[in-house]
């Protein structure tokens, strides 16, 4: 089964939840940290890394010897990653998106594939919990290649923990498509309402079911409830604001470490969510 | 005119907010949204929509069923898996790149232009708004992201005003990478916490990849005074402006509930005390070409 951990809004407690989830659960499970951009989970999870790989996205190398100027592969490329300049093709590398169609539409065979780094993937583990993250390379503009390699790591003999980028668009997608289950978290402000109805659209339009945390569920207002009962969204779980839960995260500590009552209730939460995908597959 | 971007790496560590406090104390600006993905500013804003425009970008296959033979070349091409056996596109899937549309033999794709979202000029209480809104699971925010400023900063030449304020999003990626270039300076509001620090880190290096200045606010300081100075210490000794520290408020989400900047909620709280301090730095930081250290 894969849980994904999102939200719309920024700095609600995606990966406080991620994280809890994955340890107070203990073993055959894995947490694969999607937020490529801001990785954040390993700051809690304290893994040992055992392997790190670089990742690269396929981009176009011109052989000039073999190329006769034709201008067909600037033609077919949508994103103006290659062009003829007079005597030569520039390729632009960080503006290529690796569809591969100058390469195939070359009648010179002039293009092979060279690599352009996205950023690396590091791998490892913690008392039995399986760790994966991507890290995008500063500079680097697109993260959701990226996120799909991540992806790769799932197993599917295990429960897989995958922790989102805030958002609505690309990242976020290829973060939550495929998953069994969408955890949103929210807090009860207007601008976490209105980035969670624009989470629940997107949970929408992939057709996966999904429920609501609403984390410093004492501050704030009750549009976030009401809007979860009309919408028939469960919520699965409140987290009220705590200055000893705020200030152990600022350290890099978990809630279940501080307070571990709580480990009970990342229990019963992954319990509800487990029944809640269980119906509606039989 | 000058435009200051606000950043953060992490998300929810207060851009938006600040951004419209900001708005209650800058004198002739104007405002500019450039988290299209999750955008926020508008619901403090509430702006008045004077024009409305469809934003187009990209395009999609679409395989018409009744000239497709089945060959399979589009699905052996496709590098995305974004064609079924059935030889239908996923929406959601499809890159826009058009490699199928291309080669196909029998001339079966189409490969119409996406509308994949709206931006808005408007009027609002603090001035004028460049603002947008990316459709949900839709591509090219940062084309979206470079046209809003671009929108943002006509906005403001024509009234003649000097500063555009404008709300970037949260990450490194391509609409961060779209809201900073050509900016006169980017504030970085950080929180006092190790993923604050983390992502404070990675963005200021971001920020040096593509030469803007950048200044740094922290705000809960008193969540962790520790690391909030150890994020200060790193900050000066990557050149980067430290400008101030805000503490935990609950001034901030009362104003939000209500709509209201902090100034307009209770401009006698500590955090309308710390953002005056921050604003006033920033004004002196913006009017030197290179942002140095306030003293």
């Amino acid at each position: 089964m894969i849980i994904s951990i999102a939200s719309g809004k920024g700095g609600t407690g995606k990966t406080t939840v991620a994280t809890n989830m994955a340890v107070s659960l203990g073993g055959d499970v894995q947490l694969l940290d999607c937020d490529v951009e801001e990785p954040n989970a390993h700051l809690f999870i304290h893994p040992v890394i055992n392997e790190v790989k670089t990742i690269t996205t396929p981009v176009p190398e011109v052989d000039m010897e073999k190329c006769n100027l034709c201008g067909k592969c600037g033609e077919i490329c949508q994103f103006k990653a290659i062009v003829v300049i007079g005597k030569t093709v520039l390729p632009f590398p960080e503006m290529c998106h690796s569809c591969g169609g100058c390469m195939e539409v070359c009648p010179e065979k002039a293009i092979t594939e060279t690599g352009r780094e996205l950023g690396v993937i590091e791998r490892g583990s913690r008392n039995g919990l399986e760790f994966v993250h991507g890290k995008l390379r500063v500079g680097e503009a697109m993260s959701p290649p990226l996120i799909r390699k991540v992806r790769e790591y799932a197993r599917p003999d295990v429960l897989t923990i995958i922790d989102a980028p805030p958002g609505t668009s690309c990242p976020v997608i290829a973060s939550m498509k495929g998953a069994d289950f969408v955890l949103l978290v929210t807090e009860p402000t207007p601008f976490g309402l209105n980035d969670l109805k624009l989470a629940v659209g997107a949970v929408k339009i992939l057709g996966i079911p999904c429920g609501l945390i609403i984390n410093r569920s004492d501050m704030g207002d009750d549009k976030v409830k009401i809007y979860a009962e009309k919408e028939n969204l469960p919520i699965l779980m409140e987290i009220p604001f705590d200055r000893k839960i705020a200030e152990a995260y600022s350290r890099g500590e978990m809630i279940v470490e501080v307070m571990p009552e709580w480990k009970e209730k990342f229990l019963k939460l992954y319990q509800q969510i487990e029944e809640m995908s269980f119906h509606k597959n039989h | 005119m000058k435009e200051l971007v606000v950043i953060s790496g992490k998300g929810g560590t207060g851009k938006t907010s600040l951004l419209a406090a900001f708005a209650s104390l800058a004198n002739r600006k104007a405002l500019c949204d450039a988290d299209v993905d999750a955008a926020d500013l508008h619901l403090i804003m509430d702006p008045r929509i004077k024009e409305r425009y469809d934003f187009e970008s990209g395009h999609e296959a679409v395989i018409n069923s009744d000239m497709c033979t089945q060959c399979g070349l589009c699905r052996e091409l496709c590098r995305w898996n974004a064609i079924s056996e059935d030889f239908i596109v996923d929406p959601i899937a499809c890159e826009g790149c058009g490699v199928c549309y291309y080669f196909c033999p029998e001339k079966a794709i189409d490969f119409p232009l996406k509308t994949c979202g709206e931006w808005y000029l408007s009027e609002t209480r603090f001035g004028p708004m460049a603002h947008a809104r990316l459709g949900i699971a839709e591509e090219n925010s940062g084309k979206l992201v470079s046209l809003i400023r671009k929108e943002g900063k006509k906005l403001a030449e024509k009234e003649s005003l000097d500063l555009l304020l404008t709300d970037g999003p949260p990450g490194i990626g391509c609409p961060v990478i779209a809201s900073l270039g050509g900016a006169t300076a980017t504030l970085i509001v950080a929180e006092p916490t190790v993923s604050g620090r983390h992502d404070m880190e990675r963005v200021v290096e971001l920020a040096a990849f593509f030469k803007v200045p950048a200044m740094v606010c922290i705000n809960k300081y008193d969540l962790n005074p520790d690391m909030g100075q150890a994020i200060e210490a790193f900050a000066r000794e990557r050149n980067v402006t430290v400008m101030g520290r805000i503490p935990f408020d609950p001034v901030f989400t009362k104003a939000m509930v209500q709509g209201k900047t902090i100034f307009e909620f209770d401009d006698r709280s500590e955090g309308s005390k710390a953002v005056k301090v921050i604003w006033e730095n920033l004004v002196k930081g913006l009017e030197t070409s290179t942002c140095r250290e306030q003293s």
